[in-house]
């Protein structure tokens, strides 16, 4: 066997370990808690009223405008100025789902818009009440909208959680550093954890692809006659 | 009973609806006619408060709303109103994600909290009534314009409301399609269903309306029984209006 596939191989468990421990749950719970946010500011920002709609759109400003890296260090080196101490996966955590909540708020608002308007008229015309409506009417047929974007978003979820490298989670990517401090052999150990990302970003993209012909079981938009 | 009182509709600066009154038999069809931007849309919308008046009422049977400029009125009131009627859209407004037999019964299970099979067996009667039955499991997208108009009045009756609000039923379809709405909706007229509709379709008016009703410019210029507006209208502006709609149809 060559040195490097022994190499590849010995590391193996310990990439996958972190991987699992660490890059997994930061980014399941970031997406899940992120659409949380998200879905929270984009009905905010499309039904409340002015002044509410005005702080989350300066949340959305600042979050989209700053480089994320930028945003997990002041989160874990900046807030302990203000006494305030976290530790780097709850730091991480915190970090992703603020993204996250910004990015997927500017996808939910707009497929939120894209169901046409007559569709809420239907619902209320046969007596439903807003959440309703909502519920029952609009967020079924945004959901479909919603998904492609929204694994978009997801997978490079995954990748960007290597930032939290820099912030000492013990994830893939800093898993992979170490061994590479021991070993000296950065070209093989980088690829390697290449390669892990790729696998994971394809086992998700082949997973939109089964959520997407979920949704499609009812055929195409009826257009609108005009 | 369903009747309006003093009607008032602006949009901005453009007023729509200047003071319309109106009583809508029961048992009968009530067409309104009138060109495009004579407020009949916005005068139906105003029945179930999809548009809500700047002033003016609105009653149906024991539930009156009454509108002031300025004034709020409550979510219930307008809940209760609406609940009374039902309404079918100029391009069908079926909901895709749902089968026609789950659009029908849609409100009976999210409104009324009917039990599923219930609701089910009365979806099933009205698309029978209808004639849908064999499409009861298809999708909307999958179903032709009349088809699926023929749904959305199922859908609307389904609760069975006091009376069903036609905004321009058959305007988006070709008259082969239009001729099977008609049909349906010629059926319920017999059935004694109370209605109101907006139309051009003059066919459609003068198959199944018991009364008409002629706006101009957010202004009820005629009413009367079918055959007396239609034959021996008495405003000029009627006279004129029905001489175009029958120019353009010659076999009336």
């Amino acid at each position: 066997m060559p040195p490097w596939l022994s190499l590849m191989i010995e590391s193996l468990p310990s990439l996958l370990w972190a991987c699992l421990l660490f890059t997994v749950p930061l980014t399941l719970l970031s997406f899940v808690l992120g659409l949380a946010v998200g879905f929270i500011t984009a009905i905010v920002r499309l039904f409340a009223p002015r002044p509410f709609a005005a702080i989350f759109r300066f949340y959305v400003w600042i979050i989209r405008g700053t480089p994320l890296l930028v945003q997990l260090f002041l989160i874990f080196y900046g807030l302990p100025s203000l006494g305030i101490v976290l530790d780097a996966f709850p730091a991480a955590l915190i970090g992703f789902t603020l993204n996250v909540g910004a990015y997927t708020s500017e996808i939910i608002r707009a497929v939120l818009l894209s169901v046409p308007k007559g569709q809420w008229e239907a619902a209320y015309s046969i007596g439903m009440t807003w959440p309703q409506a909502m519920r029952r009417t609009i967020l079924p047929q945004a959901t479909r909208t919603a998904v492609p974007p929204l694994s978009n978003t997801f997978i490079s979820l995954v990748k960007d959680t290597s930032l939290a490298a820099a912030i000492t989670v013990p994830e893939l990517f800093r898993a992979g550093q170490r061994i590479v401090a021991t070993s000296y052999e950065p070209l093989i150990l980088y690829v390697e954890v290449a390669l892990i990302y790729l696998v994971v970003s394809s086992i998700l993209s082949s997973l939109q692809v089964q959520v997407e012909k979920r949704f499609s079981r009812y055929g195409g938009y009826i257009e609108a006659a005009s | 009973m369903i009747a309006l009182e003093d009607i008032h509709k602006s949009f901005h600066d453009l007023e729509v609806l200047r003071g319309v009154s109106l009583v809508v038999p029961e048992g009968g069809v009530t067409a309104l006619i009138g060109a495009s931007g004579s407020g009949k849309s916005t005068l139906l919308r105003c029945v179930n408060l999809l548009e809500i008046p700047q002033s003016g009422q609105v009653r149906i049977d024991d539930a009156t709303v009454r509108f002031t400029p300025g004034g709020k009125v409550s979510r219930d009131a307008v809940l209760t109103l609406r609940r009374k009627t039902g309404m079918v859209f100029q391009n069908f407004q079926l909901f895709p994600h749902l089968t026609a037999l789950e659009n029908v019964m849609e409100g009976l299970l999210t409104v009324l909290k009917w039990p599923r099979e219930r609701a089910r067996t009365r979806a099933l009667e009205l698309l029978d009534k209808v004639g849908m039955t064999a499409k009861a499991d298809a999708w909307p997208a999958n179903l032709s314009g009349g088809q699926q108009q023929r749904v959305a009045i199922a859908r609307a009756l389904a609760p069975a409301p006091k009376v069903l609000l036609c905004d321009e039923p058959t305007s988006a379809l070709d008259p082969q399609l239009a001729a099977e709405v008609v049909e349906v909706l010629a059926q319920l007229a017999r059935d004694g269903t109370t209605m109101l509709m907006a139309t051009h379709d003059l066919r459609l008016a003068a198959t199944i309306a018991s009364n008409v009703v002629y706006l101009d410019g957010g202004e009820i210029v005629e009413a009367g029984p079918a055959g007396q507006v239609f034959t021996a209208p008495t405003d000029a502006r009627t006279r004129r209006f029905i001489s175009t709609l029958t120019a353009a149809t010659p076999a009336l």
